[in-house]
């Protein structure tokens, strides 16, 4: 593809609205444009897709694509894909920028092979290098370990934003923007894959991802039994539960509980974690809490690297009491 | 003709290695691999294998395990061999040395798989535990145009189409793809089977098939690289513990209460 001009966004929506991961994404996009001196478009799917644009504009989109289609009326991979492909050669964008949610990492790779381009996958932050243009991204490597700092060689240069990592724009009912028809020709030959059945496993109450504290267990532990402990804890607290990947790997919660690389990014008030050692996969899903607290027998667990407040000492103990004083210092 | 699976499989640095043995050469931009640490098979991959032999285990099918990289420490590479599968191809060359650049990675691996007639069925870990890309698959699937499901916890091959349990945030979901399809899995799949005596005996009679670079059609424009890496660097925490102590560990969990009280956490 030549050089390409603006940056454009695959957006996603939830329900009639924008999606959040959609809402953050607009704000890193602002940034990019605003330093590239280019336009900020956002292609969304389907039909209701009023609402939807007024608040792209209103959070910092220039342009969004109405992308339509009788096919688009709910998300299937291939077909998404094809009116992405189609938008971005027409519209030839210098960057193109994906959410990296359930969507966004099967979208981004794909589309990126489509158009024969690299991919800068699970960004924690982009900008553009004042001093050729181009896009830089940050990204974690190594479970965590290691950061990356890449560029893309071809245009289009695309990169997944990790979610939870940029706060969206605050609303600007006056802003003013375009919103573009654009009808694409899908064939439903298109698609390969179909969901046949949706199961759902999640714990009743506050969800992990929305609560503002959650508690989570690890595999120091040592079984099942104990995350009733670690529920009674979150229900005074009106926080959720959450676990490491030992904890879900040994069957003691559903997968659905896991935090980190490869589960679930969480951003809460307040962590608290019990027995879990800190892990940098683990740290990868729950750093950007505001703070963190460590109970764990080890004094030199790598989770009180990480920590705002500790305590050392075996959990059933420490679990125990702070529950005990939660619970008077809630009821007063 | 028994149906034919491909599992492919990377050669990885122990991600549980000690933290302290983790470096980076920065000016090589590289994670040093850590001189007395045996490499592994990438975790999810063993996953991805566990799942092939599951289906091998009621069906006649055969399993190729197919991986790409500058260097192989073949005793570890022919685990999946001792675990129960058919064949191993290595693509073998001082050029595969990719870890940054996953087109590079998917190209060589889908001219692999074409060389070798193509496969019903291919399976992927959903990411490797170094450069935690979680897209050479992907590239794979659109590369040679199969149908793809990403992130399956259960895969049943049946007649013309896969069946894949496949997570989402809050479960998982049933799907259905047609043939000749690719899946990637994760951990929830269960525990990877150990080897068994009689395979570890199998597995060192077999001899890997190595293919370098001159073996594969790849023409010069597909491997150009897509991706630049500019820095490589550990990230430095800056939290400052307050260790909460009291009397005794009843107190400290009392006081830890009262501290986060203070601080107007709840
Ligand atoms: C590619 C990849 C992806 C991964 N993704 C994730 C992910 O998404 N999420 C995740 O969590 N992990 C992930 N992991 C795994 C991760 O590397 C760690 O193995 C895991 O987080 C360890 O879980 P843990 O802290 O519960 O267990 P451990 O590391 O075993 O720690 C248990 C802790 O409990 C403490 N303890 C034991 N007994 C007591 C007691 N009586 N009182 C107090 N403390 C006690 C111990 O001191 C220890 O620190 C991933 C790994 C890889 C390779
Ligand atoms: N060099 C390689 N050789 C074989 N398979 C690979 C290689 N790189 C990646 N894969 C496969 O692709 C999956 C995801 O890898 P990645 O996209 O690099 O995170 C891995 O779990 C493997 O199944």
């Amino acid at each position: 593809m030549a050089e390409g001009n603006g940056v454009l966004i695959i957006g996603e929506s939830a329900g009639d609205e924008l999606s959040l991961a959609s809402q953050e994404i607009l704000a890193a996009g602002r940034k990019v444009a605003d330093d590239l001196g280019q336009e900020l478009a956002i292609a969304v799917f389907g039909d209701a897709v009023d609402a939807v644009a007024r608040t792209a504009i209103a959070q910092g989109a220039d342009k969004v694509y109405a992308v339509t289609s009788p096919l688009l009326a709910q998300f299937q991979v291939e077909l998404n894909l094809a009116a992405a492909e189609t938008l971005c050669r027409e519209t030839s964008p210098a960057i193109i920028l994906v959410a990296r949610t359930n969507q966004g990492r099967e979208v981004a790779p794909r589309l990126a092979f489509r158009l024969g381009v690299g991919l800068a996958q699970d960004c924690l932050e982009v900008s553009i290098d004042t001093s050729n243009g181009k896009l830089l991204a940050n990204r974690p490597v190594y479970g965590g370990n290691a950061v990356a700092v890449i560029s893309c060689n071809q245009t289009p240069q695309v990169a997944a934003v990790r979610p939870k990592v940029y706060v969206p724009l605050e609303p600007d009912s006056a802003r003013q923007g375009e919103v573009i028809s654009f009808p694409v020709d899908l064939d439903v030959s298109m698609v390969r894959s179909r969901v046949i059945e949706v199961v759902k496993e999640e714990a009743e109450g506050v969800k992990l991802e929305d609560a503002s504290i959650v508690v989570s267990g690890g595999r120091g532990l040592g079984g099942p039994e104990p995350f009733a402990q670690l529920e009674e804890l979150a229900r005074l607290l009106g926080g959720a539960v959450g676990a490491s990947r030992a904890a879900v790997d040994s069957g003691w919660v559903p997968a659905s509980y896991q935090v980190g690389l490869t589960g679930k990014t969480i951003t809460p008030d307040l962590y608290i974690t019990i027995a879990i050692s800190g892990a940098s996969q683990h740290m990868a899903g729950c750093s950007g809490s505001k703070a963190i607290v460590a109970i764990n027998k080890d004094a030199e667990a790598n989770i009180f690297k990480e920590a705002r407040y500790g305590v050392v000492g075996d959990w059933e103990t420490v679990l125990a009491s702070m529950t005990e004083a939660v619970r008077e210092l809630v009821q007063e | 003709m028994p149906a034919k699976i491909a599992v492919l499989a990377k050669q990885v640095i122990d991600p549980e290695m000690p933290m302290a043995a983790f470096q980076i050469d920065s000016n090589a931009k590289r994670v040093v691999t850590p001189p007395n640490i045996p490499p592994v098979v990438n975790g999810f991959d063993e996953n991805a294998v566990e799942a092939a032999l599951q289906i091998k285990d009621s069906q006649d099918v055969s399993v190729t395990v197919i991986s790409s990289g500058s260097s192989f420490a073949l005793d570890v590479m022919k685990k999946p061999l001792s675990m129960g599968a058919d064949e191993l191809v290595l693509l073998q060359d001082d050029a595969f040395d990719n870890s940054v650049d996953s087109f590079q990675t998917a190209q060589l691996l889908a001219s692999a798989i074409r060389k070798l007639g193509g496969f019903d069925l291919i399976i992927c870990g959903r990411q490797a535990s170094d450069w935690d890309n979680a897209q050479v698959p992907l590239g794979v699937a659109e590369l040679l145009g199969l149908s793809c499901v990403a992130l399956g916890k259960k895969v049943e091959l049946k007649d013309d189409r896969v069946v894949v349990e496949r997570l989402i945030p809050d479960g998982y979901e049933v799907v259905e793809a047609s043939l000749p399809a690719l899946v990637t899995v994760s951990n929830e799949l269960g525990q990877p089977r150990y080897p068994t005596l009689r395979g570890i005996m199998a597995a060192t009679r077999k001899r890997p098939t190595i293919w370098s670079a001159s073996d594969l059609e790849l023409d010069g424009g597909e491997m150009e690289p897509r991706l630049t890496l500019h820095d490589l660097f550990v990230p430095v925490s800056n939290a400052e513990c307050e260790i909460i102590e009291g009397d005794d560990e009843v107190d400290a969990g009392r006081r830890l209460a009262l501290r986060l009280r203070e601080e107007n956490f709840f």
